[in-house]
């Protein structure tokens, strides 16, 4: 089974507030507030991480869920997370432009 | 030789919304007449202008009355399109030219666009929102139409300066938020008075039974500020630009929601 890479799309705009993580797409200014696990994706997303490590040392550390249907889970997020544009999905690690990724503050 | 060309004499006037002033040329003199009253008290005697338009009055002929504004950027130049009017601005210049009917209410959408391109890029942007001067204080109310706005407007007492019924203007300063008048009308028709102040407060409008107001969680603020701000340029940047804005207002300016009663008492609770 092929690793999956995420990394945050630089072209939305990110803040998190009273824990709240709200993302807006540049390209059609539509807002979104990230759930727990989205967040924990967002947050941990840096084009380097392996999916799988990421719900093994966050997610499954965070839930307390079995760590083959959170894969499972993850990844259908990751995907639909993708699908908006919000963050970039590869099966090999991403080299964003800035480390720090996306217009988050 | 014959003269092939002749030499249209341009009239003038300054508009002068939120401290920007905006020259409108045009030909027309009963054109230069309809901007004299419809922007009357903005009218300014400013002979500097941070932004230009020559104004060319076509016949209703530029295309479907229902478009959606459309507002782009490309090669250095903003161009706005919606059924009424055609315009551009080149902001390296400052100047732009805008081709509509002769109505004062495409000039209207015109002014709104340029004026939030331009707060976009010093942290401000135009609200629906009501607004009004009280004890040194703006305070501004905001809400979707129906929300109360033109209500809570009508109710202000004589001690309180209204600034806008429908779009309040917030530009961003050293030490905080500072809200000017507009003559950007609502239901009310009435133009808001061209003074300043910093902003003390904005409230969410609720109508409710009883005059109240509530904390609301930073987030629902934010997320109520940004659904209500006038936005209207595919940008990234901008777009980008006036979600930090947003999230930099709530962070600095007290956030309530105002449920009210339709009746004069609401305005004890201000300022």
């Amino acid at each position: 089974m092929s690793r999956l890479y995420l990394a945050r799309n630089p072209r939305v705009a990110a803040r998190s507030l009273d824990g709240e993580m709200m993302i807006m797409s540049g390209r059609d200014s539509t807002l979104f507030t990230l759930n727990k696990t989205a967040t924990i994706l967002w947050q941990a997303a840096d084009g380097a991480t392996p999916l799988d490590q990421i719900v093994q040392q966050k997610i499954c550390v965070e839930f307390s869920v079995d760590p083959g249907e959170a894969l499972k889970d993850a990844e259908a997020l990751a995907r639909d997370l993708a699908g908006h544009g919000i963050l970039q999905i590869s099966e090999d690690p991403i080299v964003q432009p800035n480390p720090a990724g996306g217009a988050s503050r | 030789m014959p003269q092939l060309t002749t030499e249209v004499d341009r009239l003038s006037l300054v508009v002068e919304i939120g401290g920007m002033p905006v020259r409108i040329n045009t030909a027309d003199p009963g054109f230069l007449g309809t901007l004299q009253r419809r922007y009357s008290g903005f009218v300014s005697g400013s002979a500097e202008a941070e932004v230009e338009f020559d104004v060319d009055l076509v016949s209703p002929s530029l295309g479907d009355d229902d478009a959606p504004v459309e507002v782009k950027h490309q090669g250095g130049a903003w161009s706005f399109r919606r059924g009424d009017f055609l315009a551009e601005w080149r902001p390296a210049s400052r100047r732009g030219w805008i081709r509509q009917t002769a109505n004062p209410y495409s000039i209207d959408a015109v002014l709104r666009i340029v004026h939030t391109l331009v707060l976009a890029k010093q942290g401000g942007f135009l609200l629906h929102s009501a607004s009004a001067i009280r004890n040194g204080k703006a305070f501004l109310f905001a809400g979707v139409s129906e929300a109360g706005k033109t209500t809570i407007s009508r109710l202000a007492p004589p001690d309180a300066t209204l600034l806008t019924d429908e779009i309040s203007y917030v530009r961003k300063h050293e030490n905080g938020y500072v809200a000017y008048g507009t003559p950007f009308t609502g239901e009310l028709a009435k133009l808001g008075e061209n003074v300043s102040a910093p902003v003390g407060a904005l409230y969410l409008l609720a109508k409710g039974r009883e005059n109240r107001i509530d904390p609301i969680p930073p987030g629902e603020a934010a997320r109520s500020l940004l659904a209500n701000l006038l936005f209207f340029a595919e940008d990234e940047e901008l777009v980008q630009a006036t979600f930090h804005a947003a999230f930099e207002f709530v962070s600095r300016i007290p956030v309530s929601r105002l449920t009210f009663f339709p009746d004069a008492r609401v305005w004890e609770l201000i300022g």
